[in-house]
């Protein structure tokens, strides 16, 4: 090897090592870092928080200059073994109370707080192609039924409510999260999923909802707890508890608890 | 040594053994994590048989396809002198750098009861593709079938072209001289090929969850169940994950010496 070559390999291998630590040092650095310019929020919620939680966090930005909220979305279950793991966290909001069980105590470090309750509805498509009218239809021959898997909160919810209702119909997927399944009857590939009434009113014109009656129906609490020692995850607690927070809620369908 | 060249020499093993543990080190921590005292019972878990034996079907299923019609599309792509077979070749290996889940998406505008052929299929025939077990197949076969072609392209294209020549001369039309001479010579590329392909489709996770969706013993392979049980029962999933773990150790290890070079 020639030595310009020689160097020059060093000088890359040099130049790749550089890149590798940093990137990593970056990507360990914890999210929330409160001493410098930008103050960075990050909050993982359930999914079918999706798009109450952005216009939440908008109003927050708004109200807290130079603060930035970083959200993920995905099923409450995820949430908690990704959050156990050592995930970067400030404030987690979970579809079900138990969803919190799993959480390590030393976690815990604010009592949580149920700020709003759901239920569930059937979700079809906007044609309603194998005329699904109540819970009724739920047994009928040759429909495609989705519902979330049973080890996230929407699906535990489902199971419940089949077992309200006595009945034991044919599932053709278990889904991931909630919007997941909404998305496999958006599409048109089902003709009816289990979902959150929030859900529909989120999905627009695509899906149309069928009604459970109350009696059947199951009633999700949602709790909303701070995992982290940064003094904005109480203030964002505070903006969802909020008149303002509420109201978003209430205007995408969820109920006060 | 000179001080120089061991600088040098260090410049480069210091970032290759970084590389090697980046990669070797999560896999040692399944092993550490795992319960092994109760790995049996964690093995009995249902997910685990169930999960396994619907891998192993579609994935034989997927095998029986690609090398229908993978070998004579490999030997096409070897032997095409025409301009469009390389665009052809480069067609085909999409799959191989595309995400799966876009895979699952296409596959579902194309096959889903709205798709582009779904609909079709559906209306004529009363088929439907998505959540059904065949769908765990499509997607096994879309993500596999370019790692057979190119490798077993890439054997025939070694192949001296006096071989079909000859058999040719003999009298042989091309049909018997691909099974003949051209199958038997390029064996084992193959076998490496088809050791990839399968060791791919065993490990396809984002186009199975978004065309064929998950259902226990119908549509939830191996990966989807270490995905659906690590939320529940971790110990299960990190059991299954194992099987996989090894499974897949086991299949580049008997190709590392013979075929994989």
């Amino acid at each position: 090897m020639t030595t310009s070559g020689a160097r020059a390999l060093r000088a890359t291998a040099a130049l790749g090592l550089a890149a590798l630590t940093t990137s990593l040092a970056a990507c360990g650095a914890p999210a929330t870092s409160a001493g410098g310019g930008g103050r960075t929020l990050t909050v993982l919620a359930a999914a079918s928080l999706t798009d109450v939680f952005e216009q939440v966090a908008a109003d927050f930005e708004a109200d807290h200059p130079g603060v930035t909220v970083e959200q993920s979305f995905s099923a409450s279950s995820t949430i908690v073994q990704q959050v156990n793991e050592g995930a970067p966290a400030d404030v987690i909001a979970l579809a079900g109370q138990s969803s919190l069980d799993p959480l390590a105590p030393e976690l815990r470090l604010g009592p949580p707080v149920v700020f709003t309750t759901n239920t569930l509805e059937l979700a079809v498509p906007a044609d309603n192609p194998a005329g699904i009218g109540g819970t009724q239809d739920l047994t009928k021959d040759g429909i495609r039924l989705v519902v979330c898997q049973p080890e996230v909160p929407c699906g535990t919810a489902a199971r419940t409510l089949f077992e309200h209702l006595g009945i034991s119909p044919d599932v053709a997927s278990f889904e991931p999260d909630v919007r997941a399944t909404l998305s496999k009857v958006e599409l048109g590939e089902a003709d009816v999923g289990v979902v959150y009434r929030t859900d529909v009113a989120a999905a627009g014109d695509g899906v149309a909802g069928v009604e459970i009656p109350a009696a059947d129906n199951v009633v999700s609490s949602y709790p909303v707890l701070a995992v982290s020692g940064s003094p904005l995850a109480q203030a964002f607690i505070d903006e969802v508890m909020s008149g303002r927070g509420q109201q978003r809620l209430a205007d995408a369908g969820f109920v006060a608890p | 040594m000179t001080g120089r060249s061991l600088t040098s020499r260090l410049a480069l093993l210091a970032p290759a053994w970084i590389g090697v543990a980046f990669v070797v080190l999560p896999l040692l921590a399944l092993l550490v994590r795992a319960d092994w005292p109760h790995i049996g019972t964690h093995l009995a878990a249902p997910v685990v048989g169930e999960s396994l034996r619907l891998s192993a079907l579609t994935t034989s299923l997927t095998m029986v396809v690609v090398w229908t019609l993978g070998t004579p599309l490999a030997w096409i792509l070897a032997r095409s002198d025409h301009p469009l077979t390389a665009w052809g070749r480069a067609l085909i290996t999409v799959p191989l750098v595309l995400p799966p889940v876009v895979g699952g998406v296409a596959l579902l505008m194309t096959w889903g009861r709205r798709g582009v052929l779904g609909g079709w299929l559906e209306t004529t025939f009363g088929i439907t593709l998505p959540f059904t077990t065949a769908a765990v197949v499509m997607a096994e076969i879309f993500v596999a079938m370019p790692f057979y072609v190119i490798s077993v392209e890439g054997a025939m294209r070694g192949l001296d072209r006096r071989f079909d020549e000859i058999a040719a001369t003999l009298g042989a039309g091309p049909v018997r001289t691909f099974r003949t001479v051209v199958v038997p010579m390029v064996l084992p590329g193959i076998a490496a090929g088809s050791a990839l392909a399968w060791a791919r489709a065993l490990g396809e996770f984002g186009a199975t969850i978004t065309f064929a969706g998950s259902f226990p013993g119908r549509t939830q392979t191996a990966p989807l169940g270490v995905y659906a049980s690590l939320e529940r029962d971790p110990q299960a999933a990190i059991a299954l994950s194992l099987v996989m773990l090894l499974v897949s150790v086991v299949v580049l290890g008997a190709l590392r010496s013979r075929w994989l070079r």
